[in-house]
C-alpha cells in the first residue's frame, strides 16, 4: 500500500537534512507566500494553522473564564476598568446578568468546539497521521485545506457574535430551547443564537471534512508493512475520534436546523404551551417537545465529549511508552478499549437528560451502558500505570503531562461513576459537582494531553525545542492550580449548589461558600496567567528556541523521526520507508528502542 | 492605578521567570546536557512524590474544612437512601482514587530515569487485563444494582394518600397551586394566561373544579411526614425544581408535565435548630438555565405540622374567589358543585402526566 509518488519535485527536502540552513536558502522552486503559509495543502502547516487558531481561541476563552470567575469571587465588588472596557455590559464596574450568561455559554462553546475538538483533533491528526502511517499528505491535501478555512469561517462567525448589539448567545453552550429559541425570553436568543447556529454549522462542515480526510487517509494510505495492529495508539486513536465526529456531528446540525426552522419559520420542534412573560403574550405553537432537543444535542454531545478525549489518550499513550523507555502496556486492550468507547459512546447520550422526566425504565437502561463504559476506562489506566511500572521514566514537559493526564482522568473519571448512577444524579446533576466532573474529566485532562503532545512534537513541528524550564513550571503551577479550583467544587455540589449562578449571596444554602469561590477565583487567575507563558514560550521558541540537531531527539520508534529534521511538502525525500514491526518495541532484547523501519533480525525475542 | 501595579508586577514576575529559564538552557549547554537532564529529571521525580504526599494531606484537609458545609442530613425518606447510596460509592471510588493516584506517583518517583536502570520489556499480560477488566466490571455491577433499586423506588408511583401540589416556573419565579377540598385541580390553558387579571396559570373559570383551587406565590406549604407528590409544568422556557434539602430535582418542562414526589422527615422549624441556624430555610432554586435572573428564581417550601398546615390552608382564599369577589364563593365551602367534570379531568391530568413514564 505504498504510494512513493513524490507530490512534488522536492529537492530542498534533503537539503534540510542540514540544520544550519536557512530554510528559504533552499528552495529551488519557491512558493508563493500565499500557497505556502495561508492556502496551503500540506498538512504539517495546516496543522500549524489550527493549532495558532486554536490557541487564540484557548486564550479568549480563559479570559472570559477570568472575566466571570472575578464576578463569582467577588460578587459584591465593582471594577470600574471593566466598564472601561465592556461599556454597557458591565455599567459601574459590575457584570450585568446578560454578559455573565454570554461569557458562560461562549467560554462553553469556545473551548469544547474551537479548542478542544477543532484545534486538538485539527493539530495532531493533521500532524500524525501522514508522518506516523508513512503517507506523504492526507488523503485529499484540497479537502484538507478547506477544512482549516471551514473552521476558520466558523471562527469568524463566533468572534462576530460577541460584538452584535443584543450580545452573543448566552443560554449555556448546550442552548437548549425553548431559551434558545425566543429572542423575547433571553436577549442572547436574538441575533446571537442565530450566528451561534451558522457558526456551528460551518464548523460542523469543517470538522466532516477533516474526519473523513483521516479516515480515508489512515485506511488507505499506509506506507508498506504498516498494517493496522502496527500503527501507533496515536492514529488509533485519531481514527475513532474521526469516526465518532463523522456519524454524531450531523445529528446536531439537523437538531439546530430544526431550531432555525422554530426560530424563524413558526414551527413547532421543540415549542409548546408558552407563555412569555416579558410580553405578556402566549406563542400559537403547541405540540412540539423541548426534550426533542436534548435527545439531538446529547447524541452529539456525549460522543463530542470522546471526540475530545480520545486524541489526548492516543497523545498521552505515545508520549508515556517513550519517556518510560518501555512498550504502551496491552496494546490491543488499548486499542480494545478504544473501540468499546467509541461504540458505547453512542448509546449513552441520556444520562444527561435522568430528571427532566425520561421514562424511569429507559433511564435505567442508561445507566447501564453508562456505567458501562467505565469498564474501558478503567483499562486504560490500569494499563498507563503499568506502562510505567519498571520504566526508565524520563521527565521531560512532555512526559509530566501525560503523567498528569492519567491523574486527572483518575479524579474525573470515579466522579463520572457518581453522576452516572441515575439515584445520585437526582441530588447531583446540574450543580457544580457536575462543573467539577467534566472540568477534570474533559477539560483539564484534554489541556494536559494537548500539552503532552506540543512539547513532543514541537521538535518536529518548528525544528526547535520549546523552553524547558518554562514547561516545568507550567506543568506544575497547572496541575497544583487545577486541583485547587475542581476539588473543592465537589463540595459545593454536594450542597446542592447549582451551576451558572452568577451571585449566591441571596441563597442561605449556598452564600457560605463565599470564600470558597473567592479562593477558586484567585487561583483560576494565577493558572490562566501561567497558561500565557506557555503561549509566549510557544511563539518565542519557533523563532528562538534552541535548534534539534539530532534527527530522533526523543528515542522513539514511530516514523515521523525518520524524517529529516525539517520535512518538506511530501515529508521523505526519498522513498517512503517500510515498517516491519509495531510502534513499541522499546528495551527490547537489551536495546533501547528499534524503529518501525528496522526489519525483524532472524536473533530477535518475540513477544 | 492599583490595576497598573499589578500589570506591571506581572510583567516584572514573568520577565523574571523569562530570564532564568533563558539561563537554565545556557546552563545545561555548559554543564553537558546530559548532566543538566540527571539533575532536572531528580528534581521533578522529588516533586512528584512530594504532590502525593502534599495531595494527599490536601484532600484530607479539604475535607475537613468542607464536610461541615454539605448540607447536613438528608431531609426526605429518598434523600437519606441517595445519602446512602453516595456514602457507598464514596467508599468503593475512594479505594480506586487512593490506590491508583499512589501507585501512579509512586511508580514515576520510583522509575525515574537512573544510569544503571534498564527499562523492562512487558508488551501484555492477559492475565492481569482479565483482571482489571473483571473487576471494575464486578464493583460497578453492585453499584448499578443499589442504585437501580433505590431509582425506581424514588421513580416509582407516589403514594395514594400523597398531598398533591402543582408547581409552575416561570421567567423568574415559582406558581404553586393546590387542588382545594376536592381535591382536583381544574382545568387551564396556556392562552388563558393573564397576569394583570390575576390568573397566572391560564385556568379555565367554565371548569368549576376550578374554582376552590388555590394559587400561591414562591412560598409553598408541605405536611411534616406526609408524602407530596409535585406536578412540575413551566410557563415558558425550562426550569427545574431543586430541592437540595430533600436531594431531589426535576425538570420543569413547557407542555410536558412531570412529577416528583417526596416525604419530608423534619419541619422548617426543627431543621432551624439541628442546623443551628435560625435563617434556615429549605429553599428551592431553579437548576436549569433558564435566562438572565436564573440565579434569583428562588422559592420556599415551608414544611409544617398537619395542624398547622390546616391553618394555614383554611386562610387561603381561592385563585378564583380572588378574580370574582362578587361571587365570593370561599375555598372551603364550594365542595357542593358536580363531580362528574373533574373527575373527567382528573383522568385527563393523570394521563397527561403519566405520559413521561
Ligand atoms: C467514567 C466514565 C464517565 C461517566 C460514567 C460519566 C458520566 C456522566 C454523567 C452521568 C453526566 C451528566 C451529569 C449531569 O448533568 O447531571 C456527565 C456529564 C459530563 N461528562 Fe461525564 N462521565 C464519564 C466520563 C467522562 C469523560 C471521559 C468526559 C470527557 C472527556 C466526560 C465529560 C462530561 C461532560 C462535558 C459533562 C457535562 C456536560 C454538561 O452538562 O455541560 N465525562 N458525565
Ligand atoms: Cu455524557
Ligand atoms: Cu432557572
Amino acid at each position: 500500500m505504498s504510494n512513493d509518488v513524490s507530490l512534488h519535485g522536492h529537492s530542498e527536502v534533503a537539503a534540510s537534512h542540514n540544520a544550519h540552513h536557512e530554510e528559504h536558502g533552499v528552495h529551488h522552486h519557491k512558493e508563493a507566500f500565499i500557497t505556502k503559509y495561508v492556502f496551503s495543502q500540506d498538512h504539517k502547516m495546516i496543522c500549524k494553522q489550527f493549532i495558532i487558531t486554536g490557541m487564540i481561541w484557548a486564550i479568549l476563552g480563559g479570559l472570559m473564564s477570568v472575566l466571570f470567575r472575578l464576578q463569582l469571587g467577588y460578587p459584591d465588588t465593582s471594577f470600574p476598568i471593566l466598564e472601561d472596557i465592556f461599556g454597557k455590559w458591565a455599567q459601574g464596574g459590575k457584570i450585568k446578568p446578560e454578559f455573565y450568561y454570554a461569557l458562560v455559554t461562549m467560554h462553553g462553546t469556545v473551548l469544547v468546539f474551537f479548542v478542544l475538538t477543532g484545534g486538538l483533533s485539527g493539530t495532531f491528526a493533521n500532524f500524525l497521521i501522514p508522518l506516523q502511517v508513512g503517507a506523504r499528505d492526507m488523503a485529499s491535501p484540497f479537502l484538507n485545506m478547506l477544512s482549516y478555512w471551514f473552521f476558520f469561517m466558523a471562527s469568524v462567525v463566533i468572534l462576530s457574535s460577541l460584538f452584535v448589539q443584543t450580545g452573543p448567545a448566552s443560554g449555556g453552550w448546550t442552548v437548549y430551547p425553548p431559551l434558545s429559541a425566543l429572542g423575547d425570553a433571553s436577549q442572547g436568543s436574538k441575533a446571537g443564537i442565530d450566528l451561534w447556529i451558522t457558526g456551528m454549522a460551518l464548523f460542523v462542515v469543517s470538522s466532516l471534512l477533516g474526519g473523513l480526510n483521516y479516515i480515508t487517509t489512515i485506511l488507505n494510505m499506509r506506507t508498506k508493512g504498516m498494517s493496522m495492529t502496527r500503527l501507533p495508539l496515536t492514529i488509533w486513536a485519531i481514527l475513532f475520534t474521526a469516526i465518532l465526529g463523522v456519524l454524531s456531528f450531523p445529528v446536531l446540525l439537523s437538531g439546530l436546523i430544526l431550531l432555525l426552522f422554530d426560530r424563524h419559520a413558526g414551527t413547532s420542534f421543540y415549542l409548546s404551551d408558552i407563555f412569555i412573560s416579558s410580553t405578556q403574550k402566549a406563542l400559537p405553537n403547541e405540540g412540539g417537545s423541548a426534550i426533542l432537543f436534548q435527545h439531538l444535542f446529547w447524541f452529539l454531545g456525549h460522543p463530542e465529549v470522546y471526540i475530545i478525549i480520545l486524541p489526548a489518550m492516543g497523545l498521552v499513550s505515545e508520549v508515556l511508552s517513550v519517556n518510560s523507555r518501555k512498550p504502551v502496556f496491552g496494546y490491543m486492550a488499548m486499542v480494545g478499549s478504544l473501540f468499546a468507547i467509541t461504540i458505547l459512546a453512542f448509546l449513552v447520550w441520556a444520562h444527561h437528560m435522568f430528571i427532566t422526566g425520561l421514562n424511569p425504565f429507559l433511564g435505567s437502561v442508561f445507566v447501564l451502558l453508562t456505567l458501562l463504559i467505565a469498564v474501558p476506562s478503567a483499562i486504560k489506566v490500569f494499563n498507563w500505570l503499568t506502562t510505567l511500572w519498571k520504566g526508565n521514566i524520563r521527565f521531560t514537559p512532555a512526559m509530566l503531562f501525560a503523567i498528569g493526564f492519567v491523574s486527572l482522568f483518575i479524579s474525573g473519571g470515579l466522579t463520572g461513576i457518581f453522576l452516572g448512577n441515575s439515584t445520585l444524579d437526582i441530588a447531583l446533576h446540574d450543580t457544580y459537582f457536575v462543573v467539577a466532573h467534566f472540568h477534570i474529566v474533559m477539560g483539564v485532562s484534554a489541556f494536559f494531553g494537548m500539552f503532552a503532545g506540543v512539547y513532543h512534537w514541537f521538535p518536529k513541528m518548528y525544528g526547535r525545542y520549546l523552553n524547558n524550564t518554562m514547561g516545568y513550571i507550567h506543568f506544575w503551577v497547572t496541575l497544583i492550580g487545577a486541583y485547587l479550583i475542581f476539588w473543592p467544587m465537589h463540595y459545593e455540589g454536594l450542597a446542592g449548589m447549582p451551576r451558572r449562578y452568577m451571585d449566591y449571596s441571596g441563597w442561605v444554602s449556598f452564600r457560605q461558600f463565599g470564600d470558597l469561590n473567592r479562593f477558586i477565583s484567585t487561583v483560576a487567575m494565577v493558572v490562566f496567567a501561567v497558561q500565557l507563558m506557555f503561549v509566549f514560550n510557544f511563539f518565542y521558541s519557533i523563532f528562538k528556541g534552541r535548534r534539534v540537531t539530532n534527527q530522533n531527539p526523543w528515542g522513539a520508534a514511530t516514523m515521523e523521526w525518520t524524517t529529516p529534521i525539517r520535512p518538506g511538502h511530501g515529508n521523505w525525500p526519498g522513498e517512503i520507508p517500510e515498517v516491519h514491526r509495531w510502534a513499541y518495541d522499546y528495551a527490547k532484547d537489551g536495546r533501547e528502542f528499534i524503529p518501525q523501519t528496522e526489519p525483524v533480525s532472524g536473533n530477535e525475542s518475540k513477544h | 492605578m492599583a490595576n497598573f501595579f499589578i500589570i506591571l508586577l506581572l510583567l516584572l514576575g514573568f520577565l523574571i521567570t523569562f530570564q532564568i529559564a533563558k539561563a537554565s538552557e545556557y546552563v545545561a549547554v555548559l554543564k553537558g546536557e546530559k548532566k543538566a537532564f540527571e539533575q532536572q529529571n531528580k528534581v521533578n521525580g522529588f516533586l512528584m512524590i512530594m504532590f502525593l504526599v502534599f495531595g494527599l494531606i490536601g484532600v484530607y484537609w479539604c475535607n475537613e474544612l468542607l464536610k461541615g458545609k454539605i448540607l447536613g442530613v438528608a431531609a426526605s425518606q429518598h434523600g437519606q437512601a441517595i445519602d446512602k447510596m453516595l456514602y457507598i460509592t464514596l467508599a468503593i471510588t475512594g479505594v480506586v482514587f487512593f490506590l491508583t493516584q499512589i501507585i501512579l506517583f509512586w511508580f514515576a518517583y520510583k522509575y525515574q530515569y537512573s544510569e544503571k536502570r534498564k527499562a523492562f520489556y512487558f508488551p501484555h499480560d492477559n492475565r492481569l487485563e482479565v483482571v482489571w477488566t473483571v473487576i471494575p466490571a464486578i464493583a460497578l455491577t453492585v453499584l448499578v444494582g443499589f442504585g437501580l433499586i433505590y431509582w425506581f423506588r424514588i421513580t416509582g408511583d407516589a403514594p395514594a394518600d400523597a398531598l398533591q401540589v402543582e408547581v409552575t416556573g416561570k421567567q423568574f419565579g415559582w406558581i404553586f397551586r393546590y387542588p382545594g377540598n376536592d381535591g382536583v385541580f381544574g382545568k387551564k390553558y396556556f392562552k388563558n394566561i393573564d397576569d394583570g387579571a390575576n390568573n397566572s396559570l391560564g385556568l379555565i373559570w367554565e371548569d368549576p373544579a376550578t374554582h376552590d383551587d388555590i394559587v400561591v406565590n414562591q412560598e409553598m406549604y408541605v405536611v411534616v411526614n406526609r408524602p407530596v407528590k409535585l406536578i412540575i409544568n413551566s410557563r415558558d422556557v425550562i426550569h427545574d425544581v431543586g430541592l437540595p434539602h430533600f436531594r431531589m430535582k426535576m425538570d420543569a418542562v413547557p407542555g410536558t408535565p412531570t412529577t416528583l414526589w417526596f416525604t419530608p422527615l423534619y419541619t422548617t422549624e426543627e431543621m432551624k435548630k439541628m442546623n443551628n441556624n435560625p435563617e434556615f430555610e429549605y429553599e428551592i432554586s431553579c437548576d436549569q438555565m433558564c435566562g438572565s435572573g436564573h440565579y434569583t428564581m428562588k422559592g420556599i417550601v415551608n414544611v409544617v405540622s398537619p395542624e398547622e398546615f390546616i391553618l394555614w390552608k383554611a386562610k387561603q382564599q381561592s385563585n378564583y374567589s380572588q378574580v370574582f369577589p362578587a361571587q365570593g364563593a370561599p375555598a372551603a365551602k364550594d365542595s357542593t358543585k358536580p363531580a362528574s367534570v373533574s373527575t373527567s379531568q382528573t383522568k385527563d391530568e393523570v394521563a397527561k402526566a403519566s405520559l413521561n413514564h
